[in-house]
């Protein structure tokens, strides 16, 4: 895996490093991971797998907690509705 | 201490007390419910809630039916919490097999009124693309719908308290005796009859009578809105779920309004704990996957049991108590409580006011059972 390579976050193209978590990612796009049920956007709070606030569509896959995905090349990250 | 008097005292605050409290209510008799928890906290709250015709025997298919058109009669006044959706209920045909009982069931429900399609393979991948490849067909019951249980108890019992019922919760029925009922804080509470509706506890209080608990598990996963269009039963799940002694699990899928999806069943006798069982779980999950392969990708966000009031003939109780001048019944609904509790009201409450029932009441007559067991 090279070092630095881009995923796309909301269609819009974010560059990251290695080890990155999709979180990170979504962080550096400034997305939302999730709008909550009364439309509230949502990002990571606990970092760690708990709080289940990160999820997001990653590779088409809804409810991905992104704090514990690393990016890969080419992947395909979307806000959760 | 002072004895509240009432015409009619009912054990439980289940969706069973709930709507015969409603009905007593709106006949004018001065009702109370007790209840040792809140309003639809017992397998009220921990069943899928789904309003279903049956057809396992001529008397489940009149009771649910019955009480399905008492339901369809409501949905007008039900509030929007109760989240009622006709999603209609696909019996899903794995076989040529099962193929067979869709048309015999297509055939019986024809024959009664009920409407009914039978789907062929490409038809029901088109109405559930996400159920696997190699089924062989299913038939819709467009009819049916899903509810949410709880909020549903609670709309019956705030409707029978503007009638005037009274509600008294958090104090548990420790005995019930001819025309009065000791609760657990020392009250007792007095009433023409007393009707036992506490489900699958009411064997407690009433000795005698067989109703067995039949321990369930479900799974609720996270939104996925699109996923699931229909409930989803399988053919199987009559050869499961008519075993009345092992334990079995069946593929049962329900969508729910906020495109969240509830995974059942599964069928324990003999299992007292309300812990999940990881065996029964597992079992119930990779039965589940073998219809949807997709839900295996899917979060789930919570796990719970209950327990159903389980009968040997699978009908339930509504009726005068046997050994008993003043006491009724009106429990052992094992799995279609939601269903059949606006039925059981209606013929609960016509027995006790001399009124014609609008289906025959013998086969739920409690009497029936100590019949049978006269002979054993």
């Amino acid at each position: 895996m090279p070092s630095e390579f881009t995923v796309r976050v909301n269609g819009a193209l974010v560059s990251v490093s290695a080890g990155a978590t999709v979180a990170v990612a979504m962080v550096i796009a400034g997305q939302p991971c999730r709008n909550s049920v009364m439309g509230e956007p949502r990002g990571p709070l606990c970092g760690m797998g708990i709080c289940f606030e990160c999820r997001a569509v990653v590779n088409g896959i809804p409810h991905s907690r992104t704090c514990q995905l690393l990016c890969e090349p080419d992947m395909e990250v979307k806000t959760d509705e | 201490m002072s004895k509240e008097t009432y015409d009619v005292v009912i054990v439980g605050a289940g969706i069973v007390g709930a709507a015969c409290a409603d009905v007593f209510a709106t006949r004018g008799l001065r009702v109370v419910v007790v209840d040792r928890d809140v309003v639809g906290s017992g397998a009220t709250a921990a069943g899928m809630g789904h309003i279903v015709v049956m057809d396992d025997s001529d008397a489940q298919f009149a009771l649910t039916n019955y009480s399905q058109r008492l339901w369809h009669e409501l949905r007008p006044d039900l509030p929007e919490d109760v989240e009622y959706e006709q999603s209609g209920t696909i019996w899903v045909g794995a076989d040529e097999e099962e193929m067979a009982e869709v048309h015999r069931k297509r055939e019986y429900y024809q024959k009664r009124g009920v409407a009914v399609e039978v789907m062929d393979v490409c038809h029901l991948k088109e109405a559930e693309p996400n159920l696997r490849d190699g089924l062989a067909g299913g038939l819709l019951v467009p009819g049916d719908a899903v509810l949410y249980p709880p909020c549903a108890a609670r709309f019956l019992i705030t409707r029978a308290q503007q009638r005037g019922a009274k509600l008294r919760l958090g104090a548990s029925v420790v005995q019930i005796s001819e025309g009065s009922v000791r609760l657990s804080d020392g009250q007792e509470v007095a009433g023409g009859i007393i009707v036992n509706a506490a489900g699958a506890n009411a064997a407690e209080l009433t000795a005698g009578i067989d109703v067995k608990k039949r321990k369930g598990h479900l799974v609720i996963t996270d939104r996925y809105p699109g996923f699931l269009r229909h409930q989803l039963v399988e053919l199987g799940y009559l050869k499961s779920a008519h075993s009345v002694s092992r334990d079995s699990v069946a593929f049962n899928v329900q969508p729910r309004r906020t495109g969240q999806i509830l995974i059942g069943s599964s069928r324990q006798y003999g299992a007292e704990h309300k812990e999940v069982d990881q065996v029964m779980l597992a079992r119930m999950v990779r039965r589940a996957q073998e219809y949807m392969p997709a839900l295996g990708s899917m979060s789930a966000v919570r796990v719970w049991t209950g327990f159903r009031a389980a009968t040997p003939d699978k009908l339930p109780l509504i009726g005068p108590c046997p050994g008993y001048k003043s006491v009724f019944l009106a429990t052992g609904h094992e799995g279609l409580g939601i269903t059949t509790s606006l039925g059981t009201a209606k013929l609960l409450v016509d027995q006790v006011t001399g009124s014609k029932p609008e289906i025959a009441v013998e086969p739920y007559l409690p009497s029936r059972t100590a019949k049978e067991y006269a002979h054993a």
